[in-house]
């Protein structure tokens, strides 16, 4: 049995025939899509590296059914960047070093602009190394984590909006 | 992962039919269940996806002063609705003690009551476990066993329910709305877990086809919201299970408990609420020498079932610390670090 769905990837409507049910969205988005840039750690939820945002939330995209999320908005980390401009979240973690090996850098990125869209973090650097918990660094690049992260966040709300990772997303 | 068939019903009677065959599961999330299907662990043969059934995602505040949690509300979205923080903190503080920020978006209520234990022989097909294969025997006997519980195990079982927001909702009286295929019915949540006695493959009182609708408080429950803690002790500050958790309320006149709440996580195969410790209480000073006769009292019945002596002497030192916090009020907002005892050095930073 062949399963039909579409999705609006990146702002781009696709429409994917899926041969079994099995797939979950992170496979689809790596296997089908060829957008690699979103990565698969542990692939079991325990680390963070599959983060994407899915309707403007940020989930692990491991732990979740292509075929459940049919009609869903996603968006990875190959769709922040616009026009040729990095995202600030972007900017903000070459600002401040906040990476070494780079695999958990773009799930790093993904939940830290879907954090910061919850608007729960206050500036509070306790709340952020919290709300960032999902996402672990083998490289231990956590304080340049935090650090980019209440940046981006400063700027963000200094820009006007904290609605970041839906930009475009009308 | 097995192959399996896949169907989005439209309503609640199609996803009871659905359901009631054999093999069947439902499917909210995913984040327990697709992560057990990946370990072979769990096998269901048709997947009945609830994530768009009418009428579960809603939190509905009742007439009489109670709120009624559709099964579909994510586990976030709960946590940081402010009126529900502001009636139950202790529960919004367990929700967001848990997983982290991008599983508690996905999570939803149903799937967290329902999540099944993180005993490591559980999740490995080539253990023995009674819990995945009745009969075969328990590994965890004679294995790693320093986190297994210390209440209500039995010699074919010793794991525990690793749900941290079931611990407050036990302590505040929730029941569960279930559907299925008999119709509606209610069931206290202390009572849809089960002790494992001698079948431990049956985690719950549910029967095939039985689909949690909602989660409904008591009007009385927001009567402990000025002291009202849940207090998770963990291996690492976040992202990890409890070793053991307690949620403890109190509601206080003229400086005296005139009613008390305590359950503990961590410890059972369920929530673990103890009755004498609340009545001990109910009636005294809110002082540590109450707090350490209700810890006596809570953790009286509890056994090592392994290298795990260490958590009942734990579980007591937490109990008074919990108390003890809830005594002394309600934080305005959860705590940067919900339901730990600690809060790391003020700054951290290194680049400023
Ligand atoms: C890395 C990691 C860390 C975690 N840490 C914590 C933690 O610290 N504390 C904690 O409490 N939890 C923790 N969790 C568990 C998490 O809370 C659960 O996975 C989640 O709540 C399950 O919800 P779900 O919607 O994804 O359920 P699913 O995975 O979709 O379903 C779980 C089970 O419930 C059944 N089900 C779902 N909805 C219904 C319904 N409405 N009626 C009947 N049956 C239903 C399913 O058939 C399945 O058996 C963690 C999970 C992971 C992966
Ligand atoms: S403790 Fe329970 S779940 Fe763990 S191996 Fe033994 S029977 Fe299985
Ligand atoms: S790959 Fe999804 S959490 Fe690790
Ligand atoms: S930069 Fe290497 S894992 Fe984070």
């Amino acid at each position: 049995m062949t399963f039909s769905i579409s999705l609006t990837v990146n702002g781009v409507r696709r429409d994917v025939e899926l041969d079994n049910p099995r797939v979950t969205l992170l496979d689809l988005l790596r296997e089908r899509l060829q957008l690699t840039g979103t990565k698969k750690g542990c692939d079991r939820g325990q680390c963070g590296a599959c983060t994407v945002l899915v309707d403007g939330r940020r989930i692990n995209s491991c732990l979740a059914l292509a075929l459940s999320h049919d009609g869903a908005d996603i968006r990875t980390i190959e769709g922040v960047a616009e026009g040729g401009h990095l995202h600030p979240v972007q900017e903000a973690f070459i600002a401040h070093d906040a990476l070494q090996c780079g695999f958990c850098t773009p799930g790093q990125i993904m939940s830290a602009i879907g954090l910061i869209q919850e608007g729960q973090t206050d500036g509070d650097p306790e709340r952020v190394r919290e709300g960032m918990s999902g996402n672990l660094c083998r490289c231990s690049a956590y304080a340049g984590i935090t650090e980019a992260v209440l940046d981006a966040q400063k700027k963000l709300a200094e820009a006007g909006g904290t609605d970041a990772g839906r930009r475009d997303a009308a | 992962m097995n192959d399996f068939d896949y169907i989005r019903p439209a309503t609640v009677p199609e996803a009871v039919a659905a359901a009631a065959a054999p093999g069947a599961a439902y499917l909210a999330a995913g984040t327990n269940l697709l992560d057990l299907m990946k370990g072979g662990v769990a096998r269901p043969g048709r997947l009945v996806d609830v994530t768009r059934l009418p009428g579960l995602d809603a939190v509905e505040w009742l007439e009489d002063g109670g709120v009624r949690i559709g099964a579909m509300v994510r586990n976030a979205d709960l946590a940081h609705d402010p009126r529900f923080a502001a009636s139950f903190p202790a529960v919004a503080e367990a929700l967001l003690s848990g997983a982290s920020g991008q599983l508690r978006n996905a999570a939803s209520v149903g799937g967290n009551l329902l999540q099944r234990t993180r005993c490591a022989y559980f999740a490995d097909l080539d253990s023995a476990c009674n819990k995945r294969v009745p009969g075969s025997g328990c590994d965890a006997r004679a294995g790693e066993n320093r986190l297994h519980a210390v209440l209500g195990w039995s010699d074919a079982c010793i794991a525990t329910h690793p749900s941290d927001f079931c611990v407050p909702l036990v302590a505040l009286d929730a029941v569960v709305e279930i559907e299925g295929r008999g119709g509606r019915r209610e069931v206290p949540l202390a009572e849809l877990h089960r002790l494992p006695g001698d079948a431990p493959e049956k985690d719950t009182a549910l029967e095939p086809g039985d689909l949690i609708v909602a989660v409904r408080l008591p009007a009385g429950a927001a009567a402990f919201a000025g002291h009202a803690r849940y207090i998770k002790l963990r291996e690492r500050t976040s992202y990890a299970f409890a070793v053991v958790s307690a949620a403890a309320m109190l509601r206080l006149e003229g400086g005296v408990i005139a009613e008390a709440r305590l359950t503990l996580g961590g410890v059972a195969a369920k929530p673990w609420r103890d009755a004498w410790a609340e009545q001990a209480l109910a009636g005294a000073r809110p002082d540590e020498e109450a707090f350490r006769r209700a810890a006596e009292l809570a953790l009286a019945g509890a056994r090592p079932s392994g290298d795990n002596a260490f958590k009942i002497e734990l579980a007591r030192r937490l109990v008074v610390r919990a108390l003890a916090l809830a005594a002394s009020g309600t934080p305005e907002r959860v705590p940067a670090l919900p339901g730990s005892p600690f809060s790391s050095l003020p700054e951290l930073h290194h680049d400023v």
